[in-house]
């Protein structure tokens, strides 16, 4: 019988199902950062229960650390630093590996995961953190646990879980030049909305996708839970396997071609059947811009901010009402008329070397206006070395952006760097919900581009229009 | 955790889709390194004035729903974030109970690690079940789990469907890490069997 990626991952991870309960599946890989793993250690001690494969763990330093070096050495936030501390700590004491503050490997979770090959083709990963989505790039099963099922794969390598249904969405087409792998997720998101893909795994798949890099794959699955889904899947290529090749926790080669022989069988037979199937078409993806407090909220930047009574549905309505009240926008006002205060490129849907680059790119030569605070955060210190060897931190400050230390940052603000009320942001993150960037903040989501182009006009850009 | 049983309870109303993991529980109270304390920061932004008054206009602070048990809300609860630390607020505050049409998949598993039972009820029932808080505000609802029934003073009378593992769990406060440990042996030899399969992810 013809099977779905996800149907395969969960049938050579299936452990053992004992009767009146859920199946148990075995976890390969669990990533770990300071917020959502201290209660699940403690867990463990108040049990007396060891952690059951060390191996399988890595862990970062990320949503609580400052991106000014300076803050870096002493945080300036007693509490987190108490929660960073306790991070080192429980890593010293079960031995993990812990990329933290002073590492040349640090950064945010999602992204050095990648950059040291830690997930493959076909595996099972987890991490408390909704946002595990990212490593679906890689065709493989991916997401997000709470604490308590954090503790429960330190504890036992398996979790209980029920069969989620199959979504495929097919995005065939090319994509413009102006348009990337966000604009695709928006897309996606703002067609289906955030509840669209409840209950579901989500495979990409079509032309575009296929085109997209490993990076921009990263960027797409990432956003998977904005829809909703419990996972996005991009089945595995060449360019999987070559982005693969040589990292450190890759297969070696005593292993390669065994490896790569089990990652050809991963992706969806033909002929697998899928629950639902949405399609769009790559030359329909315009640049998008978020203008409400939920990703769904989102048009093409040459549309209007929408009324309430553009929606057919009464939730609908109520909530486009109220995140115009919060937003402080008017409906009918052009998304180009839109000023901020405010640029942030960065977190884990958006700090790899092609985010800036792309940025850059359009960010040359520009200037940022003297009432518009431009922050760009690497998502790695790989990321921030290669961008540095590449000059583009010179072009970023000499656009009058401040380059900073890697973290999630403005993403969710946990870190010190944050809006103030009624601040107007545009951001390469993952969610625009009230307050999510400092309380009274408004957020807008957009691509590394867009944000760079918004930086320079300090109000939104049709990028399509600068060339 | 304690057991789940039957009880009747005022039912606090919140008629808001789409409540995000970042509104009940905001960034600034994650650094605990704790599972407790978290219910005073419940809906923080929305609860409290800039001066650390109550804000009266939002729900929660309608006197009539002191010690709710009950939380109704509106489609889509608890998206966003994995944080965990949305149901332990939750469950410090007092709720052990929520009723909405939808939530959002890991607040929705996260719930029931902490003695949360999460109801799934159709647009219909929610509307019928929001309209008589609304009229009757401090109305108790009754929610028996083990009968998979809620039932309200209106005569609401409906069933929910619930997973047979996690109403069990429920109901007989049970820790599940201690429930898949029973299962060692079939587990070692599943890795037995992945070592074989899968070496590279052996190797050191």
């Amino acid at each position: 019988m013809s099977k779905t990626m996800y149907e395969k991952i969960w049938d050579s991870h299936f452990v053992h199902q004992e009767a009146g309960q859920a199946p148990l599946l075995y976890i390969d890989r669990h990533l770990m950062h300071e917020v959502t793993s201290p209660q699940a250690f403690e867990g463990l001690k108040i049990a007396s229960r060891p952690i059951r494969n060390t191996h399988s763990i890595l862990a970062t330093l990320d949503h609580c650390v400052p991106t000014k070096l300076a803050d870096r050495i002493k945080l300036p936030d007693p509490i987190g630093a108490k929660q960073v501390q306790t991070m080192i700590d429980n890593c010293e004491l079960h031995d993990l590996t812990l990329y933290d503050m002073q590492s040349k490997n640090n950064g945010i979770i999602h992204v050095v995961v990648p950059e040291h090959g830690f997930v493959h083709p076909g595996m099972t990963t987890v991490c408390g953190d909704s946002h595990t989505a990212t490593h679906g790039a890689f065709g493989a099963l991916a997401f997000g646990v709470g604490t308590s099922e954090v503790e429960h794969v330190m504890a036992t390598q398996c979790l209980p879980q029920s069969k989620s249904k199959t979504m495929l969405v097919k995005v065939d087409g090319t994509l413009s030049k102006y348009s990337t792998a966000k604009d695709i997720a928006l897309a996606i998101i703002g067609k289906i909305g955030t509840a669209g893909g409840n209950g579901y795994v989500i495979e990409y798949a079509g032309e575009a996708i296929d085109a997209l890099s490993m990076q921009g794959r990263m960027t797409l699955c990432n956003m998977a839970i904005e829809s909703g889904a419990r996972a996005g899947l991009v089945a595995p290529d060449e360019k999987t396997y070559e982005f693969l090749n040589g990292k450190e926790f890759a297969p070696s080669a005593e292993h390669w071609d065994q490896a790569l022989e089990y990652w050809k069988t991963v992706p969806s037979d033909d002929g697998a059947v899928f629950d639902k199937v949405i399609e769009l078409r790559a030359e329909d993806i315009a640049p998008q811009v978020t203008w409400g407090t939920s990703p769904e909220q989102v048009v093409a930047v040459d549309k209007t901010v929408p009324a309430p009574a553009d929606f057919d549905n009464e939730g609908k309505q109520i909530a486009c009402a109220s995140a115009l009240d919060y937003m402080g926008l008017e409906a009918g006002t052009k998304i180009t008329d839109i000023p901020v205060d405010f640029v942030f490129i960065g977190s884990c849907t958006n700090s790899r070397i092609e985010d800036f680059r792309a940025a850059a790119e359009v960010a040359k030569g520009t200037k940022v206006p003297n009432n518009v605070t431009a922050i760009a955060v690497p998502g790695s210190y790989q990321v921030k070395e290669q961008a540095e060897q590449e000059g583009l931190d010179k072009i970023f400050t000499e656009a009058g952006w401040e380059w900073r230390e890697p973290g999630c940052s403005m993403c969710l603000a946990m870190n010190g760097d944050q809006l103030k009320p009624g601040e107007r942001c545009a951001s390469t993150s993952n969610r625009n919900f009230e307050g999510r960037q400092g309380k009274g903040g408004r957020t807008h989501l957009v691509s590394p581009a867009m944000a760079a182009a918004t930086a320079a006009a300090g109000r939104f850009v049709d990028i399509r229009e600068l060339t | 955790m304690e057991k789940y049983t039957k009880h009747t309870s005022v039912a606090a109303l919140m008629n808001r889709s789409n409540v995000d993991t970042d509104q009940i529980i905001a960034k600034q109270f994650l650094k605990k390194v704790e599972r407790t304390g978290f219910g005073q920061h419940l809906f923080h932004d929305w609860r409290f004035n800039d001066d650390g008054s109550d804000n009266a206009s939002f729900e929660l602070n309608n006197p009539k729903f002191a010690g709710a048990k009950i939380l109704v809300a509106g489609d889509n609860f608890g998206c966003g974030s994995s944080r965990e630390h949305a149901p332990w607020a939750i469950d410090d505050y007092g709720f052990n109970t929520i009723i909405s049409t939808s939530y959002a998949d890991i607040f929705y598993n996260n719930c029931f690690k902490n003695g949360i039972l999460p109801i799934v009820v159709d647009a219909d029932t929610l509307k019928a079940v929001m309209a008589e808080i609304s009229a009757n505000e401090g109305v108790a609802f009754t929610v028996d789990l083990e009968n998979q029934a809620l039932s309200t003073p209106g005569g609401i009378n409906v069933s929910f469907e619930i997973d047979g593992f996690r109403k069990n769990n429920l109901l007989q406060g049970l820790d599940d890490i201690g429930l898949t440990l029973r299962q060692t042996d079939n587990i070692d030899s599943y890795e037995e069997k992945h070592k074989q399969q899968f070496p590279w992810l052996w190797a050191s």
